[in-house]
């Protein structure tokens, strides 16, 4: 008999009270380990450097609206700008999966512009030369279990072939990483002369442009320089940081975001509520057993730390195994859908600190109240307490 | 001449009640030896229980001075007050008040913990104080699975187990049968008479009183005499 018998026996005085405490604290720290994940997945927080310097250049109206191919050697003749390039939405689905991110562009062009995207060199050249050929971020590749040789159907919800096909047939040449696992991370890049030559509409526009600066300017006024270069035209710009658009673009993700993270909130709060009141109720039950162990001789403050301690312990192992089952939870599900989470699935110190602050919250604020009244009390009165 | 343990002048203590002020004691002067049975009598309400909170150290007086071994108690704080209890007091009450979450010897070895003993000194102890009550077999039992009597004696072990000086029982054959209670206060009995242990009891029952050396009877917070040592 030590004092942890006493702690562990109290905690289990009423053990389906106690196991349905456990699993109340497990399923409120399941939950919220998941919801931090999906919350920073939404939130595209960790955006690279690179993309911190990239301008992306869009129609003024909106993205789905295109810009003529005749702006690049514009943008590009401005002063400040050292590379441009372009990108267009191809909105294509692979079999009955829901739809990811495509784009044609212009290989060379592209690749100089986005050196985060690591590709071998044999695989680069072998895209180069195969006007059909697509390279393919590895999440999307693991996810669909492509691999390089495969040719693969996707099918557009924009884009018709001239044969009025609107599916189109790309042979991976090339799997790549992304450094940055930003934008490019879960998307398929494939050759914009095979698909302006090929689409039934539209030839000789893209969505959008991307380029970089040389130095010379300030972003903000390279920014303003690009779209007034365009102003007062048939297609007038809007250019903003790749890294601001694509927090932009994450936006229509991120309500849905919002809503689920607010209604999981309100359940995890209310678990929260019922768990904390069990716990408290608990410790009001055994005031008397307080006035008797004060009457044999432990102080207040040891037996504060007893009721603290069992406090912790009913809540720190089990919130560490739910968090522990989230993030393996994150894992498996950013590796079975890797085209929708490109950039992976997973929490940060940040949310680790959040969630252990939580714990303790949980476990101090609903065992500190009862436990303070109860010492307030002197030893006659608890032990007149039934 | 025997020696004085327990000393007590002048000690009054009153509560408030609302705006009343209720005196509970009034100017008890009091002196027990080492090694005396006394018991305490007297009608519901006259302070029994208060008198023996104030002997223990669970309650503080509002006027006056209680004296242990020659330390005034009544001026130590509450933490000193734990400290004090644990090594000089037993504490027996009426029902018992083990914890339910504990078999029997763990119930015994609570007041160990306060303790440096190493756990398997404290084992030692704790099975010593159950054989002394007659109860080494029940010692992995809860109180739940325990008779009254038993409960009791478990409790009287726990009082014990830590050797303290002093023996406060708070109606300890209350809850019991007549049988069982005169097991209960042969006990006591036992470890005044065996084991040098002062013992203080209150009680209302006459034939528990009879075990006690002398006998006190207090009415509206004032000490006298039993009638029946009068006579």
């Amino acid at each position: 008999m030590n004092r942890f018998t006493l702690i562990w026996r109290n905690l289990w005085r009423k053990p389906i009270r106690t196991v349905f405490t456990m699993l109340a604290v497990l399923v409120v720290f399941f939950l919220f380990t998941v919801l931090e994940g999906l919350r920073i997945a939404f939130s595209m927080s960790d955006v690279g450097v690179e993309a911190q310097e990239r301008l992306l250049t869009s129609h003024k109206v909106s993205l789905i609206m295109m810009l003529p191919v005749a702006y690049q050697s514009r943008i590009a003749r401005l002063p400040g700008v050292d590379a441009v390039s372009h990108g267009t939405w191809f909105g294509a689905r692979y079999q009955d999966n829901p739809e990811f991110a495509q784009y044609p562009v212009v290989a060379e062009e592209y690749l100089a512009l986005n050196p985060e995207i690591k590709l071998s060199d044999a695989q680069r050249e072998a895209w180069l030369e195969n006007r059909g050929g697509a390279i393919v971020g590895r999440p999307v590749a693991t996810q669909y279990g492509w691999e390089i040789g495969d040719i693969v159907p996707l099918k557009s919800s924009i884009w018709t072939r001239n044969n009025g096909s609107n599916v189109w047939e790309f042979e991976i040449e090339g799997i790549f990483d992304d450094t940055d696992a930003g934008m490019n991370a879960g998307v398929v890049l494939f050759h914009y002369d095979y698909f302006d030559e090929a689409r039934a509409f539209g030839k000789g526009t893209v969505g959008w442009y991307v380029s970089r600066g040389d130095g010379s300017l300030p972003l903000d006024s390279l920014m303003a320089s690009i779209d007034s270069e365009f102003e007062n035209s048939p297609a007038e710009t809007k250019t903003k940081t790749e890294a601001a658009f694509a927090k932009a673009y994450a936006q229509q993700f991120g309500n849905i975001g919002l809503i689920v993270t607010l209604i999981l909130s309100a359940v995890v709060f209310m678990i929260l509520l019922v768990t904390g009141h069990t716990m408290a109720q608990s410790v009001r039950e055994r005031i008397h057993e307080m006035g008797v162990l004060k009457t044999l001789g432990f102080t207040s403050g040891s037996i504060f730390r007893l009721t603290i301690l069992e406090g912790l312990l009913l809540v720190l192992p089990v919130g560490i195994l739910a968090m522990l089952l989230g993030w393996v939870t994150l894992l498996a599900v950013a590796a079975a859908m890797g085209a929708m989470f490109p950039a992976g699935l997973d929490i940060g110190i940040s949310s680790v600190v959040l969630g252990l602050a939580l714990m303790l919250a949980i476990s101090l604020g609903s065992v500190l109240p009862p436990v303070i009244r109860a010492l307030r009390l002197d030893i006659v009165a608890l032990l007149r307490t039934t | 001449m025997a020696e004085q343990l327990i000393r007590l002048d002048g000690v009054s203590k009153n509560y408030r009640k609302g705006r009343e002020i209720v005196r509970v004691l009034d100017g008890i002067n009091l002196g027990i030896d080492k090694g005396d049975f006394v018991g305490l009598m007297g009608p519901s309400g006259s302070g029994k229980t208060t008198l023996l909170n104030l002997l223990g150290g669970l309650d503080k007086p509002t006027k006056g001075v209680v004296e242990v071994a020659g330390r005034a108690i009544s001026a130590l704080s509450s933490g000193a007050l734990a400290r004090w209890r644990s090594g000089n007091i037993g504490f027996v009450f009426q029902f018992y008040n083990l914890l339910p979450v504990l078999t029997a010897a763990r119930n015994v070895a609570l007041p160990l913990l306060l303790t440096s003993l190493p756990a398997s000194r404290r084992k030692q102890h704790v099975n010593t104080a159950l054989h002394l009550v007659g109860l080494a077999e029940r010692a992995s039992h809860y109180p739940r699975e325990l008779s009254g009597g038993q409960e009791q004696r478990v409790a009287i072990a726990r009082a014990i187990v830590s050797d303290p000086p002093i023996l406060l029982c708070d109606e300890p054959t209350g809850d019991l049968d007549r049988t069982t209670a005169d097991e209960i206060m042969g006990l006591l009995q036992q470890l005044n008479r065996d084991y040098g242990k002062t013992v203080v009891m209150v009680t209302h029952d006459p034939r528990a009183a009879s075990f006690a050396h002398r006998v006190l009877h207090l009415d509206k917070g004032e000490l006298g005499v039993a009638p029946e040592e009068i006579h």
